[in-house]
């Protein structure tokens, strides 16, 4: 790792259960990373505001109970805040066979129940990685 | 804290056990064990009480049979709260069920009280837990883990052909009860008097919800106590068969904390709410036989027995000496078990069926009165039929072959139980202890104590798992790289349920205005004044047809909205 990666870790829609997102905004902070952690329940244009604000590299969705489900609108969102560069993972109960219909909206990748801390970290980190990469020789973000 | 306990006596020594042979006989196991496993590692259970290979009568002498167990039916209860426990009636099969619209729940409900179902409860739609109506959210979402329950007119459809009379029904209703007020407009309808309906507003308890679902933005907490009191005031009066007041526990092991701190949490709310009551007035003995308990079964066989007993057992003497109730029947605690839906995996999913079984058969031994088993898919989605109808079949199998109920607290007498039941007692005690310096359970959550405590206990739990101490089979070991079964997730018929928001916001376009009006206004007046019972206001607005989130957006202006504590 050569640069902590900035994540928001959130979860999105009607759900609270929040284990899970607690459990890895640590694994993510243990390793290194700038954790920027939001209550449950955020509206989509709160978390595409907040990413913003913070510069995020990747936004982590945290989902138990179907929430996953409109997590495409949260990637429109970004793109119509010409915030796609933005990596965007989720993870929690995602039935397998609705993990290509999250690939096809652009989600970058998906952690199921049973993904270990070094399998999250190192995810996070791939995407993070490639985001920063991308900020730097952009020329939008080039100084 | 007027609950304490005394094992002094368990360390018995061999003389006073009158053994002879028994030093000699200890110390050659001792030798042999030591030898067979030198490397014998420390092994600990949930609650993080150090397990010994085996335990004697050293660890527990029957002698202490009358202080720490007594029989069933009796102080302390810690054999059962009945006489005669299964052997004379086995615990209530209420599987939880929530699902797409009203018409979607009414089939499934039809049909599980086909199979054998005696009671039935409702899981509202996640819009509704969050407080707001079906027209406020994404379609997409709604009817996906609960039913869409927003007027008495949805509850009517959703109890068809169920005799409200006969079925006792367990809504999962937090405050302001909408739920249950629902119940009763259908009730009238129906000519049913209050006085014949049976069940419990499961999930009353809007601690659990506030510290494992951040449910703070229902209402604040001052304003939910507010509710809550004059709700039991209302069901003791109005409902008198009904369980107002549940307890939940499950909230909080599902995520994280440990068995122990379970109880101690879940009691340490009990407590505030029976004497928030008291203080209003009512009579300790009405309230605590109204009052009940929800928790996990977690597979941890043993421990979640000796959880049970020792809950009991502390129960007992708070109702009896803090709360001051003066008939026996009120020191019971009743409770409904659900089998941890945190044990089972997404993986190899149908191994859950096993898993189930043996946290249903903890709970058996546990001598609960009312029990949900999970479906094997519960993992990954809400239950299809399938498999709804395995889980209750694995009750019945429990029930009729396996010879669980033949005799009452069969595990009671173990050396290891006893000894375990009187270790998870003071740990409970002790976590109770904790709450009760940090000032009580209302001050524990707002402080953000035990939120911290059960993060600490669920990465614990996640660790052992990360690094194998904890072996889970297909999570981090026996993995197969195929699935055998890939569950269909539940999803609700996308055309059906937009089809109901739009009915739904035809009936509110439809209804008096200034009828609704006045029932807010009265709501809104009920809520400014201590003297007349909120609740009574919130069963009358429901009956003329205001909706789920016009009365709870109604109360959230009056008595506040309760910002999420988030606690990392």
């Amino acid at each position: 790792m050569t640069h902590p990666i900035r994540v928001l870790v959130t979860k999105i829609g009607l759900d609270g259960h929040d284990r899970g997102s607690r459990i890895v905004a640590t694994y993510l902070r243990d390793a290194g990373h700038e954790v920027i952690y939001t209550p449950p329940w955020q509206e989509i244009d709160a978390v595409v505001a907040l990413a913003v604000q913070e510069d995020v590299d990747v936004i982590g969705v945290s989902s138990l109970a179907t929430d996953h489900l409109i997590v495409p609108d949260l990637v429109d969102a970004l793109r119509a805040a010409e915030m796609s560069h933005v990596g965007v993972i989720v993870g929690g109960i995602i039935p397998d066979i609705e993990h290509q219909m999250l690939r096809d909206a652009g989600v970058d990748a998906v952690f199921g129940p049973g993904a270990s801390r070094a399998e999250i970290v190192a995810g996070v980190e791939a995407i993070g990685n490639r985001v920063q990469h991308q900020k730097l020789t952009s020329g939008d973000f080039a100084s | 804290m007027s609950a304490t306990t005394d094992h002094t006596t368990d360390q018995a020594t061999a003389e006073q056990l009158c053994l002879p042979g028994f030093d000699d006989a200890e110390r050659k196991w001792h030798d042999d064990y030591a030898e067979q496993i030198p490397d014998d590692k420390t092994v600990r259970n949930r609650s993080g009480l150090e397990i010994k290979p085996i335990y004697t009568p050293a660890d527990w002498s029957s002698t202490r049979h009358m202080a720490d167990l007594g029989f069933p039916g009796q102080a302390p209860f810690t054999r059962g709260i009945y006489p005669t426990m299964h052997r004379g009636r086995t615990w209530t099969q209420r599987q939880l069920i929530g699902l797409g619209t009203p018409t979607d729940y009414n089939e499934r409900v039809r049909s599980i009280l086909d199979l054998g179902a005696t009671a039935i409860s409702l899981i509202p739609c996640n819009s509704v837990f969050r407080g707001v109506d079906c027209d406020e959210v994404p379609v997409a979402l709604l009817g996906t883990c609960g039913t869409v329950v927003n007027t008495v007119d949805h509850m009517d459809t959703a109890l068809d052909h169920v005799s409200l009379s006969d079925i006792s029904t367990a809504m999962n209703d937090p405050t302001p009860f909408t739920l249950l007020a629902f119940v009763l407009g259908v009730a009238k309808r129906r000519g049913v008097p209050s006085d014949r309906i049976t069940g419990t507003s499961n999930q009353s308890d809007y601690i659990s919800h506030y510290v494992a679902n951040h449910m703070f933005y229902r209402l604040s907490q001052p304003g939910s106590r507010r509710v809550l009191t004059d709700h039991v005031a209302y069901c003791i009066e109005r409902v008198p068969n009904w369980n107002p007041l549940s307890v939940v526990g499950q909230h909080m092991q599902q995520a994280g904390a440990t068995p122990a701190e379970t109880m101690g949490f879940t009691l340490a709310t009990a407590i505030q709410y029976a004497e928030d009551c008291i203080a209003k007035g009512l009579d300790p003995d009405a309230v605590l036989q109204r009052l009940t308990f929800f928790f996990d079964v977690s597979i941890s066989l043993f421990e979640e027995v000796a959880k049970f007993r020792a809950g009991r057992r502390i129960w007992a003497r708070i109702a009896k000496d803090r709360l001051g109730a003066k008939d026996p029947r009120s020191w019971r605690f009743k409770f409904h078990g659900q089998t941890s839906g945190v044990d089972l995996t997404a993986q190899q999913p149908l191994n859950n069926i096993a898993r189930v079984a043996v946290q249903a058969a903890a709970g058996i031994f546990s001598g609960l009165q009312s029990m949900h088993t999970d479906s094997f898919d519960e993992a990954i989605t809400t239950p299809t039929e399938e498999s709804a109808r395995i889980a209750i079949a694995t009750q019945n199998i429990l029930r009729e072959e396996a010879h669980l109920c033949d005799v009452i607290d069969p595990l009671g007498g173990s050396y290891y139980v006893e000894s375990l039941t009187n270790q998870m007692e003071e740990e409970i005690l002790d976590v109770m202890q904790q709450i009760e310096t940090a000032g009580g359970m209302y001050e524990a959550v707002d402080s953000g104590i035990v939120q911290t405590m059960i993060g600490r206990s669920a990465l614990d739990a996640q660790n052992r798992i990360d690094n194998r101490e904890q072996q889970v089979v297909g999570v981090n070991c026996y993995q197969t790289t195929e699935e055998l079964v890939q569950p269909t997730p539940y999803r609700p018929d996308r055309e059906a349920m937009a089809a109901h928001v739009e009915a739904f916001e035809a009936f509110k376009t439809e209804r008096s205005r200034s009828e609704v009006d006045a029932a807010i206004g009265d709501l809104r007046a009920a809520a400014n004044d201590e003297n007349l019972n909120v609740f009574e206001k919130v069963v009358d607005a429901a009956e003329i047809g205001v909706t789920h989130g016009e009365i709870i957006s109604t109360l959230r202006d009056e008595l506040g909205f309760g910002d999420p504590l988030i606690v990392t």
